[in-house]
C-alpha cells in the first residue's frame, strides 16, 4: 500500500529536479520551467498532507498556488518577450543588469 | 490498485521532469513538462483531489504550456542548446551538490513530521465524491467562506498581471528609443 511517505519522497525529488535545473540551463524559459516543477512538487506535498491530516486547507492552498504560478508565468514570459525583442536569444548569462 | 497508478505516475511525473532539465531543445522541454503535469493530475485523483486534477490539466497542461509553447514560436527559440558547455566552471558539480543537500534536508524534514514512515499510513478517506457533499463542495465552502479575502485578492493579481504583461510586451509607442526603432522589424 502506498503511504504518504512515498509522495512526500516523490515530491521532494521532483523539487530537487527542478532546483538543480534552475540553477544548471541558461535558457529563461526552461528556467521558468523549472520553476513550474518546483512549485508542482510543494502542490503535491500540499495535497499529500491535506489528506493526511484530513483537512481540505492543502486543497484550498493549492488552488492559491494555481492561481500565483499562472500570473507568474504571464508576467514572466512578458519579460521575456519583450528582452528578447532587444537582445535576441540572450541568455541568463547575457542578463547582468537590469537596464536593457 | 493504487500503489500501481502511483508507480506508473511517479515514474512518467520524474520521466517528464528530467526531460525538462536535460532538453536541449525548448520544445521538447515543453512537451516533457506536459508528461509531469499529467502525471501530476492522475496522483492528485489518486490523493482524492478530484477538482485540483481537473483544474491542473485545465490551467496548467491547457494554458501555461501553450502559452510557453506560443513564446517559443513566438521568439523562434527552438533551436538545439548546446549543454556541454559549462557557462561556469565548476557549476554543475555545486548544483549536484545543492541539488543532494535540498533533497537530503527535505526527505529528512518531511519524514521526521508526525505522518512521516513512523506514520499510520492511509487514513481512511473522508473526500468521497460519491457523497453528498463532494470534493468540490468542501473546496467551496471554506474558499468562499475562511478564504473570501484571499480569493478577492487573487482577482486583483490576475488582473494586475494580466495589465502588466500588456505594458511590458507591448512595442514603444514613441519613437524615443532610436535602438527599439532600427533593431526591431
Amino acid at each position: 500500500m502506498v503511504t504518504a511517505s512515498w509522495y512526500l519522497i516523490l515530491a521532494a525529488g521532483l523539487f530537487t529536479i527542478g532546483a538543480v535545473g534552475l540553477l544548471v540551463r541558461r535558457n529563461p524559459l526552461i528556467m521558468f520551467m523549472c520553476v513550474e516543477l518546483m512549485l508542482n512538487a510543494v502542490n503535491l506535498t500540499f495535497i499529500t498532507f491535506g489528506r493526511e491530516l484530513n483537512d481540505i486547507g492543502g486543497q484550498v492552498s493549492v488552488f492559491f498556488v494555481l492561481v500565483v504560478a499562472a500570473a507568474e508565468v504571464v508576467v514572466g514570459l512578458a519579460i521575456v518577450v519583450a528582452i528578447n525583442r532587444r537582445r535576441p536569444q540572450a541568455t541568463a548569462d547575457d542578463l547582468s543588469a537590469l537596464r536593457g | 490498485m493504487e500503489t500501481a497508478v502511483f508507480i506508473v505516475c511517479a515514474a512518467i511525473v520524474l520521466a517528464g521532469a528530467l526531460g525538462v532539465v536535460l532538453a536541449r531543445n525548448p520544445v521538447h522541454a515543453a512537451l516533457s513538462l506536459v508528461g509531469t503535469l499529467f502525471g501530476m493530475a492522475v496522483l492528485f485523483l489518486n490523493l482524492d483531489a478530484h477538482f485540483l486534477a481537473a483544474v491542473q490539466i485545465i490551467v496548467y497542461a491547457g494554458a501555461i504550456v501553450v502559452l510557453f509553447l506560443f513564446v517559443i514560436m513566438l521568439l523562434g527559440v527552438d533551436r538545439l542548446e548546446d549543454l556541454s558547455v559549462e557557462p561556469i566552471t565548476g557549476q554543475r558539480v555545486l548544483a549536484a551538490i545543492v541539488g543532494l543537500g535540498t533533497f537530503g534536508l527535505a526527505v529528512a524534514f518531511l519524514l521526521s513530521s508526525d505522518i512521516g514512515l513512523s506514520g499510520t499510513g492511509p487514513v481512511p478517506l473522508t473526500l468521497d465524491i460519491t457523497d453528498e457533499y463532494s470534493n468540490l463542495r468542501q473546496i467551496a465552502d471554506v474558499l468562499f467562506t475562511d478564504y473570501v479575502y484571499a480569493f478577492e485578492a487573487t482577482a486583483a493579481l490576475l488582473t494586475i498581471s494580466v495589465v502588466g504583461a500588456v505594458v511590458m510586451s507591448r512595442r514603444m509607442a514613441r519613437g524615443d528609443d532610436a535602438q527599439e526603432a532600427s533593431g526591431d522589424d
